[in-house]
């Protein structure tokens, strides 16, 4: 497959700018950070409108059942209450779908999961839409749900659309070759949440046209505004979508949420609707991470190189599909971790149970694998009686090997560097004698003498953006008068920091350093694709930077013109029109100076190279770029009573080019403490597919006594093909972290750990019954 | 009036009496969570947060009166955290700072949660609680003011006021486990208070249980099998005291842990509590 | 049901509260009524940190306080902690911006009034009182990397 060279890379001369502060490489601040700490950034449930109404949903208890009969009479009867609506008030298409619509907007007569929509209010209060969805009386008659992926497999279809979302078979290289050491293992991992901060809220206000206008927390606008145009029956271009402020998203902002209820309630009462879910609702309202249950077989040589790869990989989807059908081709492709891998067979499947619906992510697939993939490489080195890194050093991937999938690696792919990176970095301190560094922390539940050290280490990788033949695509604008760039782009925000890296590309292209970005909106801009797959530095950023370079032509080709010469004769360099080397002329002119009064305005859309389906035997050039990362975790663990505190991670990331170094850090350490809450925490506990835990007293996340000390390398080999070899950062750190802490955990303890979260029982009572 | 914020106890009361159905608030760390989720809906407010002399404490010959509106933080002062020391160490379990700023001693005795961080610890030291209403006062065992979960004899109409416990037993620990290093309802917890003098051992098990509960044939058993003169026990002593501690829980299964875990993390900590509780008698007797 | 009517002192200003429901908390009247959003409703349940506020000068989740009985104290949220003209920031928030301790955002001003409340009772933490003052406080995005960092910046700058 033939590259496109390397687009814009910073200090190529002709390309960009130098000596413009805030550019492209430089820890540039975030445009929303002063606004940010001091308050004043308007998140989306932050929003208020004029005879404003509270929306408010009512979501099934069961987990499976059909629906009798629904009275909303004594919902309406409440003073206070503007309407009430169910499936039979959808207007459009009673479905929505991330890809497939197969989910109800409100389940008509089948409830799938618990939580499930059931009808939504509007009223005066959020007491009174509280109050009202109490009085709503459900008629349910239960069904016994299926949660056990293997028993939907064979059973009843629970949808029309059947029980598999997917099943993708990997056959690479000989089916028959195996090698003399055998390893194998069944790795099991929990169902974990996303669980950003900020809970799903938006404003919708009904517009003259019929439309509506909807401000969301979301992460890709333009998938959002075609559900909902759908489900309303109106036309795309009367569902206008603006960005409302996102407080983290992590994946679970992909699938629409509140975005059909709040708009009906619009249209419904002809008045400003909010809604802000709940904690609760929250963890109700969205998808989660597949929990997944991997069987793997490896054989190798006895000098531990890898002969054969076996696996079956059953995740369950539960009730919908969402985006089910790719999770299992991450984790198919990648089962086998970066690793060289003649033969293989995978069998990856995706199930539809009457458990919350799951989709995307961070690592999207990528991680449940990773746990199991290295497992198995610890089972397999001492098999071999080889040290574990080096074994994974010896099978490492790099440029010019082939995945599973038989697609060359023909972009970068450090693997063996950021294993050794990652085993270069320092050590931490033996444990300090003090009470909070120990696990239990002020629990006291562990003195200095019950501590145990232990450290290991993993590797992980993914593909960056979209694949199988999908295509991608982003739109940006760039406008700019008088050295002000304006910058645009649909790409969501949602803590990243796209945007500040949007005003570094526009300074270092155009040599300005007043760069505004307005904001994301379906109205005047196209689809900039989804804030997911890793993919908006590569995507977006390379829209932005393509409509600045044609906004760049425009001044140089005015100014030659004014000037009377070529606009080859002239380049932008530390903030001034200059004339190239050997020119005739001597220009220099500040941009900002350059044409007074004069806008120059240009809008691209960006695309990626060409992807493949894959085929019958799963094989194909399927995916356009990978990036890894390696972990090193150092734990002390409490092994009587199961309690582990992570002393430390180190990590080297393949991160291509790392535009903003501050940014790129805090990718890391904010993927790191994920990887920690699955590794130690982090898990909805379900019980005939309700969850138990729905609140942040249950559902527990790593707080600042939880989290270690992060010691991070970059790796920085430009990828080609990339706009400024740049490659996305904020999924690795999530893949490997986690099994690397699970290998420290059997290191200190001994004991066979298989099953994320690591929950005290599976230590401390490791030999008996738990 | 629907919301009364009293400022002296009377006023309390009188608005308790005045008001039936109010709902009473100290910190809100327990009630709002119940509001803000519509699980409690108030129709009348009386609100301790203003009442002074709820928030004192006074030592009274070898008794110390803790004032039900403490706060947690209030715990963690150095002269408190000197004579009731595993309070101070349980206060500083319970969820965050903020939490620790707003929640009260008075609140997590009529919140009545197994799970409750500071009852194992008042319960280990035989605390007593002072009730009052309009009515007049009375005090009651705490050991019998736990009737289940999250369920107590506080009757319509009255306050709890203060727990008196001994100021003189400095030997005295808790332990608590959570599934994270901070802001955790504990799975298990134990609190081991050892009064040399007499030669007594009291211990107390949270989350193990419908209420806090007291493990009194360990304790028995473990009394005789110590040399109170050097605060040292006989071999093996301090593990088959855990053994029979985990006899005496009755712990469930729930979406926080196992049942098993819970009976075997007591066990552990109810050893460990009275290995360094006695380490610290030998050291007193030492010096 | 919304007939409660008192009075506030937020950000060293009485503001009027009509027609409110009994059971509102300080944070809903903050944000829905009083055009104060800085606070955040992460959880409701004091879990998360994001709705710190001061009341009395006491670091405090709004989400907790009912507040109709929050009449007669002072309450400051982060709309107040800094100074008063527009764009300033406190030393605390511009050691957040610098050290790149924001990323959504959302955890950020109740790890800003945390953070004044740390450093206004103990100038000079360890490390670990660090971690331990902001172990209320959740961030879903930096892992506390970065705050550590931006924490470690504020003592240093207040220290000059």
């Amino acid at each position: 497959m033939t590259m496109a060279p390397p687009t814009g890379t910073p200090g190529t001369p002709g390309t960009t700018a130098r000596g413009v502060a805030g550019g492209l490489g430089e820890s540039a601040r975030r445009p929303d950070g002063g606004p940010k700490v001091r308050g004043e950034f308007a998140f989306a449930g932050d929003l208020w409108a004029d005879g404003m109404l509270w929306g408010a949903t009512l979501r099934s208890p069961h987990a499976a059942a059909r629906i009798r009969s629904i009275d909303v009479g004594p919902a309406l009867a409440i003073a206070g209450v503007a309407t009430v609506v169910t499936a039979a008030d959808v207007p459009g298409s009673a479905n929505y779908g991330l890809e497939e619509r197969d989910q109800p907007v409100f389940a008509a007569d089948v409830v799938r999961y618990a939580g499930e929509p059931i009808a939504a209010v509007a009223a005066d209060h959020p007491e009174t839409a509280r109050r009202a969805l109490a009085a709503i009386v459900v008629d349910y008659e239960l069904l016994p749900p299926v949660t056990d992926p293997e028993l939907a497999l064979t059973g009843e279809p629970l949808h029309p659309d059947g029980n598999v979302f997917r099943h993708l078979t990997i056959r690479h290289g000989d089916p028959t070759a195996r090698g003399p050491v055998v390893v194998e293992g069944t790795y099991e991992i929990g169902m974990q949440d996303q669980a950003f901060m900020g809970p799903e809220a938006g404003l919708a206000v009904p517009a003259e046209d019929g439309g509506v206008d909807l401000v969301v927390s979301t992460q890709w606008l333009h998938n959002d505004r075609d559900q909902v145009a759908e489900c309303l029956g109106l036309r795309p271009d009367q569902v206008r979508l603006t960005l409302g402020g996102v407080g983290g998203a992590f994946g679970a902002r992909e699938d629409v949420s509140l975005h059909v209820h709040i708009c009906l309630l619009a249209l419904r009462t002809g008045r400003p609707v909010k809604v802000v879910y709940s904690r609760e609702e929250s963890f109700l309202g969205h998808v989660h991470r597949h929990p997944a249950r991997i069987w793997m077989r490896h054989t190798a040589e006895p000098d531990g190189t890898i002969v054969s790869f076996e696996a079956r990989i059953v995740l369950d989807g539960g009730a919908y599909r969402s985006s089910s059908y790719h999770v299992v081709a991450n984790a198919s492709c990648f089962a086998a971790g970066p690793y060289r891998v003649p033969n293989a067979h995978v069998e990856g499947l995706g199930v539809r149970t009457n458990n919350p619906p799951c989709g995307a992510m961070r690592g999207f697939g990528a991680v449940q694998v990773c746990f199991a993939h290295e497992g198995q490489m610890d089972k397999l080195a001492a098999a071999c009686g080889i040290d574990p890194v080096e074994l994974r050093l010896h099978n490492a991937l790099d440029h010019g090997d082939h995945l599973l999938t038989g697609q060359r690696i023909d972009g970068t792919l450090p693997v063996a560097r950021v294993i050794r990176e990652t085993m270069a970095l320092p050590l931490p301190e033996p444990a300090a004698d003090e009470l909070l560094s120990r696990p239990g922390a002020a629990g006291r539940t562990t003195d200095a003498p019950h501590v145990r050290r232990g450290i290991g280490f993993a590797v992980g990788f993914k593909n960056l953006m979209y694949a199988e033949g999908y295509m991608d695509g982003s739109e940006a604008a760039c406008v700019l008068v008088d050295g002000l760039a304006t910058v645009q782009c649909a790409a969501a925000e949602v803590g990243q920091g796209f945007v500040t890296l949007a005003q570094q590309i526009a300074r270092t292209v155009l040599g300005v350093e007043r760069v505004l970005v307005a904001p994301a909106e379906t109205a005047s801009m196209g689809s900039a694709g989804s804030t997911s797959a890793s993919r908006q530095t590569w995507m977006s950023g390379g829209a932005v930077e393509q409509a600045c370079l044609a906004v760049r032509d425009q001044l140089l080709a005015h100014v030659a013109s004014t000037l009377g010469c070529a606009a080859a004769d002239l380049e932008i360099v530390g903030g001034a029109i200059r004339s190239v080397p050997g020119a005739a002329l001597d220009v220099d002119i500040a941009v900002e100076d350059a044409a007074p009064g004069v806008p120059f305005e240009a809008r691209r859309v960006f695309h990626h190279r060409v992807t493949l389906p894959l085929d019958a035997d799963g094989q194909g050039d399927a995916h356009v770029s990978m990036a890894c990362a390696a972990h090193r975790a150092v734990v002390d663990v409490d092994p009587e009573l199961g309690l582990v505190r992570v002393v430390q991670l180190a990590t080297a990331q393949d991160v291509g080019r790392a535009l903003n170094p501050l940014s790129v850090l805090g990718q890391i350490e904010g993927g790191c403490a994920q990887g920690v809450g699955l590794a130690t925490m982090e898990e909805l506990v379900l019980e005939a597919g309700k969850v138990r835990n729905a609140s942040f007293t249950d559902y527990l996340i790593p707080t600042a006594l939880d989290m270690p000390e992060v010691v991070t390398t970059l790796v920085e080999e430009p990828e080609p093909g990339a706009p400024f070899g740049a490659k996305g950062v904020g999924e690795p750190p999530v893949i490997s972290s986690t099994p690397a802490i699970v290998a420290a955990v059997r290191a200190a303890t001994g004991v066979d750990l298989t099953r994320v979260p690591i929950r005290p029982q599976d230590v401390a009572l490791a030999d008996r019954p738990r | 009036m629907d919301v009364s914020v009293p400022r002296t106890l009377d006023e309390a009361l009188a608005a308790l009496a005045d008001r039936p159905d109010a709902m009473v608030l100290a910190g809100g760390t327990d009630v709002m969570v119940g509001v803000n989720a519509g699980r409690q809906t108030p129709t009348a407010v009386v609100a301790l947060r203003a009442v002074e002399e709820l928030r004192t404490w006074s030592v009274d010959g070898d008794r110390l009166r803790l004032g039900a509106g403490l706060t947690y933080a209030d715990l963690l002062a150095p002269d408190l955290a000197a004579m009731v020391p595993a309070l101070a160490q349980a206060a500083r379990t319970v969820g965050s700072p903020p939490i620790r700023n707003a929640g009260t001693v008075g609140g997590n005795l009529a919140t009545a949660s197994p799970a409750g961080d500071t009852l194992p610890v008042l319960l280990a030291l035989d605390a007593e609680l002072d009730l009052a209403s309009v009515e007049g006062r009375r005090t009651v065992a705490l050991r019998s003011f736990l009737t289940g979960p999250k369920r107590t004899q506080l009757r319509t109409g009255e306050l709890i006021v203060a727990a008196r416990v001994p100021a003189t037993r400095p030997h005295q620990e808790y332990r608590k486990v959570g599934v994270r290093n901070a802001m955790v309802i504990a799975v298990a917890s134990v609190a081991v208070v050892v009064d040399a003098d007499v030669g007594v051992v009291a211990c107390a098990m949270g989350s193990v249980g419908p209420t806090p509960l007291r493990a009194p044939r360990a304790e028995e058993w473990v009394a005789g099998r110590i040399d109170w003169g050097t605060g040292v026990p006989d071999a093996g002593v301090a593990a088959e005291f855990g053994r029979l501690v985990a006899e005496e829980s009755r712990p469930i299964d729930d979406h926080r842990s196992t049942a098993a875990y819970r009976r075997h993390a007591v066990e552990v900590l109810a050893r460990r509590a009275l290995e360094s509780t006695l380490a610290g008698v030998a050291r007193a007797e030492a010096a | 049901m919304t007939d409660t009517t008192y009075s506030l002192n937020v950000n060293g200003a009485d503001r009027p509260v009509a027609g409110a429901w009994l059971g509102e908390s300080l944070l809903h009247v903050l944000r829905e009524r009083l055009a104060l959003p800085g606070a955040k409703a992460g959880c409701e349940q004091g879990e998360c940190g994001s709705c710190s506020v001061l009341v009395d000068g006491v670091l405090t989740c709004a989400c907790l306080v009912l507040a109709a009985s929050a009449v007669g104290a002072s309450i400051i949220t982060v709309e107040g902690i800094g100074p008063a003209e527009r764009g300033e920031m406190t030393i605390v928030q511009e050691a957040f911006n610098d050290a790149g301790a924001v990323q959504c955002g959302f955890c950020t001003p109740g790890l800003i009034m945390a953070v004044h409340d740390l450093l206004d009772r103990h100038p000079d933490p360890s490390a670990l009182d660090v971690r331990e003052a902001i172990s209320g406080n959740l961030c879903r995005c930096t892992g506390y990397g970065r705050v550590l960092a931006a924490v470690e910046v504020a003592i240093e700058r207040s220290a000059r």
